[in-house]
């Protein structure tokens, strides 16, 4: 007596195995069509800007005139901005990071504050713009200025610094917290002379990485109120300014094709700027990247 | 002559300096910690107080069910938020019926099919697009897909839902992808070689196994996305227009939420002015629907998790 036909199983086997083929195109042709997107989004751009880009687009100031139009201001603007947000957004993120990681106890307020890190990421950039726009510009009164933007782009991306840094701490083995406590440091000491140098490849990486989304957001910056026409550069925080993304969306906004073109340029200085950050991240990442 | 441990101790006591620094760095870390927190009530006192103040001058009933959106006529004015939410679900949908099926798939063909050396070229390319920043999806909208759509029905007008849809949707699948990915490989790994030595063939083990016990990270993933494409601002500002419509029509020019907001944010609406408080009141339907997801995300991910 057979069971098992053998024919039986091999035809319905071959099928099975057509089908399995067949899927496996169809998740790989879905995975090479995002990467395709990326791969036309870069060429359209690349092909768009590349005839307006020059060293004179570098050093002009925006114009009505296309063949004129500059993006200095922006590019320094940016620059000015990345000055304020860095140092806030970092010190904010890490410190807070280092109080969930090394000195909160498991209560519920330390459960609250990590909910609330997590609900904060999630809340659209725009909402923060109407934030600092409250806050910052108005009942602080600092205007449209460099500070006022980059408080509100700080707290942006504040709980992408905190998560990052938070990792960083964790990934830090117990051993060493122990041998420095073994040796009679303080907490402190462990902190600021152990844990931190072991941790500060990851909290880099990271806050490079949510730097890089602060300099491409232009939402919150719209509804702060920086202006895009400027002829002139800011002399300090409480300066106005323009920054990149707000020269790219003037420009991509207005209805002459040739200022397409000059966007397009815009978004390839803007891209560069990016690659160079992400670079430096990943440099970071592998030249200080210890093993435990 | 070294000193004793006793005396070390009995010196160290003595700065009284440190101790003071050790106590105070915890209270300074928890402000500092605190200002996440204060972030959160400074969002949702700034939006209630400016909407109060705006149903002082538009009724509750008008913004939640109006049907008419119209806030620069001077002589009536119209505030029915009704439409610009029709807007945002509109780029909403097709984002959603773009970046689903491809997130998802990827995911599959990554924690399923690919091999490592696949994966490790891969996955660095879906974080350089997740990592481009928003208006430049937007410019790419406007530029090449609205032309691109434009060439193939003529009907579609230069602002529409359908190309920055199809944009958000490109800009969401690596985060659908990323974390369904995360949920799919997190499945361990005997139940797949167990099914596999049954005789399942990948495809099988990837719909009847994988996909299954993966189920609430995937579906937090997708609605995840969906929060983002709300909220997505600069794609919508550049390409889909802002005539605030309140239709099912996709080929003309509408208006989202986000894209209302940076309208009257990019003009001059004076300060006070019933404009100027509509911004926050559309702010907060917005907040409200992107918390909603969040929250639903949260849930899904908790409470349908297959334990192993």
């Amino acid at each position: 007596m057979r069971y098992i036909e053998h024919d039986n199983v091999v035809r319905r086997m071959n099928g099975r195995n057509l089908v399995n083929k067949l899927f496996k195109s169809i998740f790989l042709l879905a995975t090479l069509s995002a990467l395709l997107a990326l791969v036309i989004l870069l060429y359209q751009i690349v092909s768009q800007g590349v005839n307006h880009l020059s060293f004179d687009f570098l050093v002009n100031y925006a114009s009505r005139f296309p063949e004129q139009a500059g993006i200095k201001a922006a590019l320094v603007g940016s620059i000015w901005l990345m000055l304020v947000v860095a140092p806030t957004s970092i010190i904010l993120g890490v410190g807070s990071a280092i109080y969930l990681e090394e000195y909160a106890g498991k209560n519920r307020i330390t459960t609250f504050i990590q909910m609330n890190i997590s609900n904060l990421a999630g809340v659209p950039s725009v909402v923060f713009g109407l934030l600092g726009l409250t806050i910052f510009v108005r009942a602080l009164a600092l205007g449209n200025s460099v500070l006022a933007a980059g408080f509100t782009m700080s707290l942006l991306i504040l709980p992408v610094i905190i998560v990052a840094s938070q990792e960083a701490i964790r990934s830090v083995p117990g051993e060493l917290r122990d041998a420095s406590y073994g040796m009679g440091a303080t907490k402190w000491q462990t902190i600021v002379k152990i844990i931190l140098p072991a941790a500060i490849p990851g909290i880099l990486t990271g806050s490079i990485l949510a730097l890089s989304r602060a300099i491409g957001e232009t939402a919150p910056l719209i509804v702060v109120g920086i202006p895009v026409i400027i002829q002139f550069l800011p002399k300090g925080v409480m300066d106005t300014f323009t920054a990149l993304p707000m020269q790219i969306y003037d420009w991509s906004s207005r209805p002459q094709p040739e200022f397409q073109q000059v966007a397009a340029a815009g978004i390839i200085v803007l891209m560069v700027v990016l690659l160079l950050m992400n670079s430096v991240a990943v440099i970071i990442r592998n030249k200080f990247e210890k093993r435990y | 002559m070294g000193q004793s441990v006793q005396e070390m101790i009995a010196q160290s006591k003595g700065k009284k300096n440190k101790k003071f620094v050790e106590k105070l760095i915890p209270v300074l870390l928890f402000l500092i910690a605190s200002v996440s927190v204060l972030t959160t009530i400074g969002i949702m006192l700034t939006l209630i107080v400016e909407t109060v103040t705006f149903f002082t001058r538009v009724s509750i009933s008008e913004f939640i069910f109006g049907t008419t959106w119209l806030p620069f006529s001077n002589k009536s004015a119209q505030f029915g938020v009704l439409p610009l939410i029709v807007g945002t679900l509109k780029v909403t949908l097709i984002a959603v019926i773009v970046a689903v099926p491809i997130g998802i798939a990827a995911a599959i063909y990554l924690s399923e099919y690919a091999t490592d050396n696949v994966r490790r070229v891969i996955k660095p390319v879906l974080e350089v697009l997740a990592g481009i920043p928003t208006i430049v999806y937007g410019f790419f909208a406007l530029t090449f897909v609205t032309p691109l759509l434009q060439s193939f029905f003529p009907e579609i007008k230069i602002f529409n839902a359908i190309s920055p849809g199809i944009v958000v949707g490109i800009m969401i699948i690596p985060m659908i992808a990323s974390l369904s990915e995360d949920a799919m490989s997190s499945v361990p790994k005997s139940i797949r070689e167990g099914a596999l030595a049954m005789g399942s063939t990948k495809f099988e083990v990837a719909m009847k196994i994988t996909v299954p016990a993966a189920i609430s990270g995937i579906i937090a993933s997708v609605v995840l996305a969906v929060s983002r494409a709300i909220g997505e601002t600069m794609i919508v500002s550049l390409a889909a227009g802002s005539t605030p419509q309140f239709d099912g029509d996709f080929t003309g020019s509408i208006q989202t939420m986000t894209a209302y907001i940076v309208q009257v944010s990019k003009g001059d609406a004076g300060y006070g002015t019933t404009i100027y408080y509509s911004i926050y009141a559309v702010g907060f339907t917005l907040f409200i629907f992107t918390m909603v997801m969040n929250i639903i995300a949260n849930y899904v991910s908790k409470r349908f998790r297959e334990e192993y």
